[in-house]
């Protein structure tokens, strides 16, 4: 299960990177969310995979830290606005430059 | 227990929050109240300025006893950011009453909310909420370098979000490193662990502690991670412009709290994790922002690079890490900070007074109203930021000087900080001979000048004769705050021994 996991996260955070150096807004913001899904299955997992095991006192003999999964939700809430406002300065970009490209510059490189 | 700790966050939240319910109420009692609000920030820190100076002040958040609870910090170093954060923050809002606050909505909010995350970034002892508190101040300087927006603004802006957002990322990469392999947050525990991790733990650690660098880099514009700095702050309106001024600090002040604390002395295989990369980068930091500063077409970019030369010194002094060098940087820290501030407002005044054709370009253009009350204080700011006797500027860089210990650093220090200390005054006298001496005929189309936001402008320039008239007691202080910095144990002592409060408030 490690092996399949790191593998995925890897395949995220490349597929990530490479939409990142796009240069066009669009692709930019869907690279950003890859890498923090990446980011987030990452923090997830540095509580160590288990099954069955729940993050609650006294449910079963054995439980997994709650903590990563606190620092998970904390981060999903975070990257998710901060998401939203990218979106929202890139469709603001694409009206007042005219142009979806990071530097604003049309179609030239 | 004492509550003291906290109030400097939970003041701007507030504070913050109820101008946010307050939206449709008039200008003026907005303003008002976000003035009186930071201003109340100066006392605040004063206090915890003086607790400090007694003993390291830890507040466990919700009464969970450290390491597993948040727990905030007050040590020397906090107290000291808290203050420089409340005067800076105080100039510039005083600066903003006066109208750059109407250009759009919530100015006041999300001023306070900037403020809520910059105090956090400070006092918190917790690595995670580290990075709560960074994204807090982001997002709320996200909004308000869009403030009163403009295509230059957005273009800088989109660069400043997406470049933040990927280190945001980067953080969460480190964070979640170290607690897998340590399974702590908390910085003082995290200490303890480090210093005792394993040799096959060891380079995981290390790889966490090289991203933190790069994170904290990104925030505080070090080379080759500052080319989004000059254009964001060079479209930021003043005031916000002026605050924004301690952001980059915010990076440095972190870079200085995680690596003595956990990547000390004591860390082992780990010790001394960044000195060796420290000090080339904040030497090429300093010779590339001269460079920009002596091509800056702009009052505001050319105070941008000059932001980015401080942090290339401070991090040179850093590096250095000896007791002398960490006084020297926090006293240039204090000078560059208010100092650049209050050039940011002066560029604003004097783009205000001619006109939005020429604004800050450093062109000949209409003759400015008061041109010698202008040009004196431009003078005296410039002296002081370059670096001339009798100014901050000058005590600063004698000290870092003064503090090298080998001839090869000496070598590059002295060199670097000279030369890069006379292209600037080079750039600052085109600057100042092209705006005050040079006119054209044409009628001046700007507005009269604005008493309130020379006082905000005097405030911040003022403090660079005190920090001399004040240099003995202030070096003192530093001094001891040095030492605390270098001497991690008694910092983690402190966070580590702190106990619960039982019903009865005793421990």
């Amino acid at each position: 299960m490690e092996l399949l996991y790191a593998s995925m996260l890897g395949l995220l955070t490349m597929s990530g990177v490479y939409l990142l150096l796009r240069a066009r807004t669009f692709p930019v913001v869907v690279g950003l969310t890859l890498i923090s899904y990446a980011v987030n299955l990452f923090l997830f997992a540095m509580g160590r995979l288990n099954t069955g095991m729940p993050a609650v006192l006294g449910q079963a003999s054995e439980y997994s830290d709650p903590l990563p999964q606190a620092l998970v939700l904390t981060a999903i809430v975070i990257g998710f606005a901060m998401t939203a406002f990218a979106l929202v300065l890139a469709l603001r970009a694409q009206g007042e430059l005219d142009s979806d490209h990071v530097d604003g510059k049309g179609d030239q490189g | 227990m004492n509550h003291l700790p906290i109030l400097p966050i939970l003041l701007p939240m507030f504070v913050g929050a109820g101008l946010l319910l307050m939206a449709r109420s008039g200008t003026s009692v907005q303003r008002s109240i976000s003035l009186v609000a930071t201003l109340l920030q100066i006392p605040l820190a004063l206090a915890l300025v003086g607790q400090a100076g007694q003993s390291i002040e830890v507040y466990a958040a919700g009464n969970w006893a450290p390491p597993f609870g948040i727990v905030l910090v007050v040590d020397r170093l906090a107290a000291l950011m808290l203050l420089i954060t409340a005067v800076l923050a105080s100039a510039s809002v005083l600066y903003a009453i006066r109208g750059d606050d109407n250009l759009g909505r919530n100015y006041h909010a999300l001023f306070q909310f900037q403020l809520m995350g910059i105090n956090g970034a400070f006092l918190t002892g917790d690595l995670f909420n580290l990075f709560v508190f960074f994204e807090i101040l982001l997002i709320a300087s996200y909004a308000l370098l869009l403030h009163g927006a403009g295509s230059s603004r957005v273009r800088a802006g989109l660069h400043y979000v997406l470049l933040n957002l990927f280190g945001s990322a980067l953080f969460l990469i480190a964070v979640g490193t170290l607690y897998g392999l340590t399974g702590t947050l908390n910085m003082a525990d995290l200490a303890v662990r480090i210093a005792d991790t394993s040799a096959a733990d060891a380079p995981l650690i290390g790889a966490a502690g090289m991203l933190l660098l790069i994170v904290f880099g990104l925030k505080s514009a070090m080379f080759p991670l500052y080319f989004w700095l000059p254009r964001a702050y060079a479209a930021a309106s003043a005031p916000v412009a002026a605050l924004f001024a301690i952001m980059t600090k915010v990076g440095l002040y972190s870079i200085l709290r995680v690596y003595t604390l956990m990547f000390g002395e004591d860390a082992g295989p780990l010790a001394y994790l960044i000195n060796d990369w420290l000090w080339p980068i904040g030497l090429g930091t300093v010779v590339l922002a001269a460079i920009g500063a002596s091509a800056s077409s702009t009052l505001n970019g050319l105070v941008a690079y000059l932001v980015v030369l401080s942090v290339g010194i401070l991090m040179a002094g850093i590096a250095m890490g000896n007791q002398q060098a960490l006084t020297a940087s926090l006293y240039y820290l204090i000078h560059s900070t208010w100092v650049s501030g209050g050039l940011f407002l002066l560029a604003g005044v004097i783009a205000r007074a001619r006109g939005p054709r020429y604004g800050a370009r450093l062109l000949a253009g209409p003759q400015l109203p008061s041109v010698m009350l202008f040009s004196a204080i431009f003078f005296i700011a410039a002296i002081s930021i370059v670096g001339m006797p009798p100014l901050s500027g000058f005590i600063g860089k004698v000290l870092l000087l003064s503090s090298v210990e080998s001839g090869g650093q000496a070598a590059w220090l002295y060199s670097v900080v000279l030369s890069s200390g006379l292209v600037v005054l080079v750039a600052m006298s085109r600057a100042g001979s092209t705006l005050f001496w040079r006119s054209e005929a044409s009628s001046s189309a700007g507005e009269p000048v604005d008493k309130v936001r020379m006082v905000a402008v005097g405030l911040l320039l003022l403090s660079s004769p005190l920090l001399v008239i004040f240099a003995d007691p202030l070096l003192d202080y530093l001094d001891a705050t040095a030492r605390q910095i270098l001497s991690p144990a008694g910092y983690i002592e402190q966070v580590l021994s702190t106990l619960p409060v039982n019903a009865g408030g005793n421990p």
